[in-house]
């Protein structure tokens, strides 16, 4: 033994009896590790949520703009009763409706080819392609929707030159939607693909063997399996675009505020952080909802 | 940089609210105190310096809209020409709201911040919070050939003191289509005219109720609006049911610039209310468009560099002051942001900068001009008459939200 490896065992020596308590207590070594993310997840996140939900029961001076801290359902009362915001709220959970179904039929059969028909090569292609939109930012991808839909855009224009009478849909509910259900795409399709891959063959063999031609064996073998993880693609693009604010400023017309954009107003400009508060609720009801009835189809396992 | 950049509108409706507040602050006091006069603000009666400091303290310390202290862009080469010559080496804090910059500049800039670039609508918030004192025009050798309204807007003078000298201003002006509109609108009335359904860009802001407020001072005399940011609750249901009646008409409720500028490039719309800046940019870029202030007038918004009770550096801040307001330095920045120079001397600066931009940006205007512009300041509760019968900018926002829903 030399002498520096005696120095380092003596230096050890003072940690030992943390060593071996750890060991002696597992649970106490998975209590370090997960006790300062757990802190900061309780403290930051769930903290500033509850906060959330308290401010909502207050309202503002209109005089001063300054908070007032007495309980009260006004804000919760306006929401449900104005019918402008009954229109804003249904705007934004109708189009995300409508944007996690168009992705559900875009990404099934995309998805379908890629788990079970193309070759392995192609299939890495595709993943690619599927993920490389994802590399480039958001708001590029969005301006060049505006481009294409614009009235003297690329779409007008083509179909111009074809004779076709242009569509001028930009800047309109309908812009809105196809932007949409391109930007969440990639969100739908690799679930969906993750949970087409784990079908496993012998059950198509055995659909195959008991007279089920290959569209049945679709319908009733692979689509049930495959539901869950078109559920857990539609937790991301309908929660996504639940919570979307720029889509609508950048490529809505007039008549496209969502529930984000008003929280986005009342927060930075009106200063009614309470309404906000409360109109932020909303999102996290409908989403604790969407998750239950996701749970049930399994859509956490699937993940 | 609120006229090139994205959240420029959003700045300017932060920068309302903000002003809301203190617009109410500054009621308040009036209340209290009674009668038409105002109340005096809680820095009126600190003396400010009567002779211009020769010798800066080595340092300024500034809040800014962003770009407005720039020393990497349009004013690099002066910025670092000021910090040669004064020794006042400049350290710049970008706020991106009215209320922003309030908040920075509570405390009377807490010892740390000189100046703020505030715009009309935090200015009484600023003054009333007593964060901003007193200065003296006299130090300010360009102060004499300011546009005789900008000596002392209402929105940064009070009983004849000057909390802040002023900086640039910009009137919101109706933009067109030549070849939708060969003759120049006379009248706001083409925005509201459903001969143009789907044709009509305006700002998504609550501000732009003063617009309609305006239009129906000219247009229904019985409503009785003198001020369209002081309206009483008959005069402001008429003006929110204009408005109703004009969403049909709206293509798009413009966020920012860059997207009215597109809007019209790509003919999406033909006629809207915007800022010189789009004008300008979008006749730079050939095509048929100009802009009118129509005959019932415009909106508009003015700067101000005011400065912190509490400003560490005031020999600098002075400095700083005097060489915003030069000719020179008020044409750069009046070219880089699409804005107009209060120094009128400024206008043979910006004709060397960019030939025809003085006549452009209204910077050689006669004074009567700016009996047409009605600038931005916050609407309070407070009545011309000191009733508390008008309706705040709380109502405002939520009256604009169910108008553009």
């Amino acid at each position: 033994m030399s002498l520096t490896t005696a120095r380092r065992l003596r230096k050890n020596r003072g940690a030992a009896p943390l060593q071996g308590l750890l060991w002696r207590r597992p649970w106490l070594s998975s209590a370090v590790l997960l006790v300062p993310p757990l802190a900061w997840f309780v403290l930051i996140y769930l903290t500033a949520l509850a906060l959330l939900l308290v401010t909502a029961f207050w309202t503002i001076d209109t005089f001063t703009s300054q908070i007032v801290q007495v309980w009260n359902l006004d804000n919760f009362r306006i929401i449900l009763t104005d019918p402008t915001y009954r229109l804003i709220i249904g705007r934004t959970v109708g189009l995300a409706a409508l944007v996690t179904v168009t992705d559900a039929i875009l990404a099934f059969p995309f998805a379908y080819f890629m788990a079970r028909v193309a070759s392995r090569r192609t299939q890495t292609i595709l993943f690619a392609a599927v993920l490389l939109p994802l590399w480039a930012s958001y708001l590029a991808r969005v301006y060049s929707w505006i481009l294409i839909l614009n009235h003297s855009g690329i779409l007008n224009w083509s179909l111009q030159s074809l004779g076709l009478p242009p569509p001028n849909i930009g800047y309109t509910i309908v812009a809105m939607w196809i932007v949409f259900s391109y930007i969440w795409l990639p969100f739908m399709i690799i679930p969906t693909y993750a949970a087409l891959e784990r079908v496993p063959e012998s059950l198509l063999e055995a659909a195959a063997d008991l007279g089920a031609r290959r569209w049945r064996a679709v319908l009733d073998v692979v689509l049930p399996l495959a539901l869950p993880g078109v559920v857990a693609g539609s937790i991301f693009t309908f929660s996504l675009t639940l919570g979307d604010y720029v889509t609508p400023i950048l490529v809505g017309g007039a008549g496209s505020t969502f529930i984000g954009n008003v929280v986005y107003t009342n927060v930075g400009i009106a200063g009614n952080l309470p309404f906000a508060a409360a109109l932020a609720m909303v999102p996290v009801a409908i989403m604790a909802v969407y998750l239950l009835g996701a749970k049930r189809l399994g859509a956490f396992e699937a993940l | 940089m609120r006229s090139t950049e994205g959240p420029a509108v959003w700045v300017r409706l932060g920068a309302l609210a903000a002003a809301a507040l203190i617009a109410v602050t500054a009621c308040g006091s009036n209340a209290t105190t009674g009668g038409s006069t105002a109340a005096q603000p809680p820095t009126y009666n600190i003396k400010p310096p009567t002779t211009m400091p020769t010798k800066g303290e080595g340092a300024l310390s500034l809040i800014d809209w962003p770009g407005y202290v720039d020393r990497t862009n349009w004013q690099s080469p002066s910025v670092a020409s000021f910090e040669q010559t004064t020794g006042c080496k400049i350290s710049v804090k970008d706020a991106n709201t009215s209320d922003e910059m309030v908040t920075l500049m509570k405390d009377g800039g807490g010892g740390q911040y000189d100046m703020v670039s505030a715009s009309g609508d935090a200015d009484l918030r600023l003054i009333y919070g007593g964060d901003v004192k007193p200065m003296n025009t006299d130090l300010i050798p360009d102060f004499k050939s300011f546009q005789t309204y900008f000596k002392a807007p209402p929105y940064n003078t009070i009983s004849g003191i000057h909390y802040g000298i002023s900086l640039q201003w910009g009137p919101n002006t109706l933009l067109y289509n030549t070849t939708k509109f060969p003759t120049a609108p006379t009248s706001w009335s083409v925005i509201y005219d459903p001969a143009n359904t789907g044709l009509v860009t305006v700002p998504d802001n609550a501000i732009q109720i003063a617009d309609a407020a305006l239009y129906l001072s000219k247009k229904d005399p019985s409503l009785r609006i003198t001020d369209p940011y002081e309206l009483t609750q008959k005069q402001f249901d008429a003006t929110v049911a204009l408005l109703h009646q004009q969403r049909p008409l709206i293509k798009k409720y413009w966020p920012d610039a860059g997207t009215e500028i597109s809007l019209f490039q790509n003919k999406d719309v033909f006629v809207g209310a915007a800022w010189p800046y789009q004008t300008n940019t979008l006749k730079a870029n050939g095509g048929p468009f100009a802009d009118t202030i129509p005959s019932e007038g415009a909106t508009g918004w003015g700067d101000t560099w005011m400065l912190a009770t509490k400003a560490p550096h005031p020999n600098c801040a002075y400095l700083w002051t005097a060489w915003v307001s030069t000719p020179q330095v008020q044409a750069e920045q009046a070219i880089s942001f699409g804005e107009t120079p209060v120094n009128t001397k400024a206008c043979a600066e910006m004709e060397k900068l960019s030939a025809g931009s003085c006549a452009q940006y209204h910077a050689d205007a006669p004074g009567t001009y700016f009996d047409t512009i009605k600038f931005w300041k916050t609407p309070i509760a407070t009545c011309p008459d000191g009733s508390q019968s008008c309706i705040p900018y709380a109502q405002w926002q939520a009256a604009w939200t169910t108008i553009t829903a």
